[in-house]
């Protein structure tokens, strides 16, 4: 479970975050709409420690996220996150992508790191591609092979930030597919999208966010069907 | 037609001039590569006041001409007392006038990793040290790799000024064959033949890699 109490978090004078708080159960889908700028980006990356924090906390499983003590290298391995651009490593092959982390960071051999990653890389579609280099694949397939990279970790939690938002139209599809089979599967997400209908279709609960807060919460149907703030609405109105 | 008196044991001679230059160029290339890499990334990670002198000494080194650190470092070393030979005094200020080229190519390579790449990378759980090793270094290096070749050429060349603190390599022993037989365009071009001879399988080998790396960007 991410519990999130009240976080506060600027860049410099800029309050990004203005006393966010979140519960997301085990098992959860929760989508994070609302507009450019307004911090869900930060929120995301508050998560797993990549961003400090200035005020409230944030509990991953009870474990203080941004408490002086803790290992936030090995609590990352529990909290998977995939970015909007697509930073493959260019340097390897798809395959060494997916398998770099789970032989370093998790000590596992060459062989069963191979096949952790190849089994991760078939589940998102990339079975085909094992041996190509990232610069040959399609701004999809990249994003799927970073989704195959953070599941290679076995992560509890798998965040997602506007993954479709960098892709041509057409590719879009296939990315969204992958997360529905996610959610299907029972993985406990955090979306931040812009894709409306696709986060009323896949998500248990919806958050709105705005000038730094969750400005409205509810199920996926409610928020998104039937929004209840002005701003709200205004901002499904401008996007949909 | 071509008379000359040019001869197998003066070439030879020439040729161990040039292992001198070699080896030169080897142990400054090799020092200079080291502490580059050392410099260049404490000058991407040290806070500014510790970032700012190592600067400002890197730049010192870089604007001195090199001829004359040679001909200081060899006096210095006489008045502080230190017993070195000028081939260690010659190798140790190249490394040192290397480094700070390196370090600025190291630096130049380190900062052109996305951040994005490198948060991407320690998002899976991998250390600072784990992101320098697997991410950073390998993708500076294809960054870094021409500027470092170019270097290497230039090192090579640069070799040439430790004839002044009395180190016979290449060209000064090419300046003794001419002294003798009084053929300076014959000799030197054997000379310019044998740096060129010198330079070209490094050139290669850089364009080689960089053309292997770039089939896959
Ligand atoms: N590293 C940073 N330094 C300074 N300002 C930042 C940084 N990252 C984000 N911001 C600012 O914080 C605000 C929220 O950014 P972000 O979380 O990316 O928003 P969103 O993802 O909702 O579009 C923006 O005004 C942005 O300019
Ligand atoms: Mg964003």
């Amino acid at each position: 479970m991410i519990e999130i109490e009240n976080v506060r978090k600027s860049f410099g004078p800029l309050e990004v975050l203005k006393g966010v708080s979140l519960a997301v159960q085990k098992g959860e889908v929760l989508s994070i709409i609302g507009g450019s700028g307004s911090g869900k980006s930060t929120l995301l990356m508050c998560i797993n420690g990549l961003e400090p924090i200035q005020g409230g906390r944030i509990l991953v499983d009870g474990t203080d996220v941004h408490a002086p003590g803790t290992d936030l290298n090995r609590l990352r391995r529990r909290i998977g996150i995939v970015f909007q651009q697509w930073n493959a490593f260019p340097h390897l092959t798809v395959l060494e992508n997916v398998m770099l982390a789970p032989r370093k960071v998790l000590g596992k051999g060459r062989r069963e790191a191979e096949e952790i990653a190849a089994k991760n890389l078939r589940h998102v579609g990339l079975g085909e591609k094992l041996s190509v280099y990232p610069s040959k694949l399609s701004g999809g397939q990249q994003q799927r092979m970073a989704i195959a990279r953070a599941l290679a970790m076995s992560p509890d939690y798998m965040l997602f930030d506007e993954v479709t938002s960098a892709l041509d139209p057409q590719l879009v599809g296939e990315v969204l597919d992958t997360l529905r089979m996610l959610s299907d599967e029972g993985m406990t997400m955090i979306l931040v999208t812009h894709e409306i209908r696709f986060a009323r279709d896949v998500s248990d609960r919806v958050a709105f966010f705005h000038k730094g807060v969750i400005h409205e919460i509810g199920p996926a149907r409610e928020v998104i069907g039937n929004p209840q703030m002005p701003e709200t609405i205004d901002f499904l109105k401008s996007v949909l | 037609m071509l008379e000359t008196n040019l001869g197998w044991n003066d070439i030879l001679f020439m040729l161990k001039g040039a292992g001198v230059t070699l080896s030169i160029t080897a142990w400054a290339m090799l020092g200079g590569t080291i502490l580059g890499m050392a410099f260049g990334l404490a000058r991407t990670t040290l806070p500014w006041w510790l970032n700012a002198p190592l600067g400002a000494v890197l730049d010192v080194l870089r604007s001195v001409p090199l001829l004359i650190q040679f001909v200081l470092a060899n006096s210095f070393k006489s008045i502080i007392g230190v017993n070195a030979s000028a081939f260690t005094v010659a190798c140790v200020m190249l490394s040192l006038y290397t480094a700070s080229y390196c370090s600025e190519i190291v630096r130049g390579g380190i900062l052109a990793v996305p951040a994005t790449t490198r948060r991407a990378a320690r998002s899976l759980g991998m250390t600072y040290r784990q992101d320098l090793a697997h991410i950073v270094f390998p993708m500076a290096l294809r960054v870094a790799l021409p500027n470092w070749i170019g270097l290497v050429l230039s090192v090579m060349k640069d070799t040439a000024l430790v004839l002044w603190i009395g180190i016979v390599e290449l060209l000064r022993a090419s300046q003794i064959v001419v002294t003798r037989l009084q053929e300076p365009l014959l000799v030197l071009s054997v000379a310019g033949l044998i740096y060129f001879l010198m330079s070209f399988p490094v050139a290669r080998l850089g364009a080689r890699l960089e053309k292997r790396w770039h089939e896959n960007d």
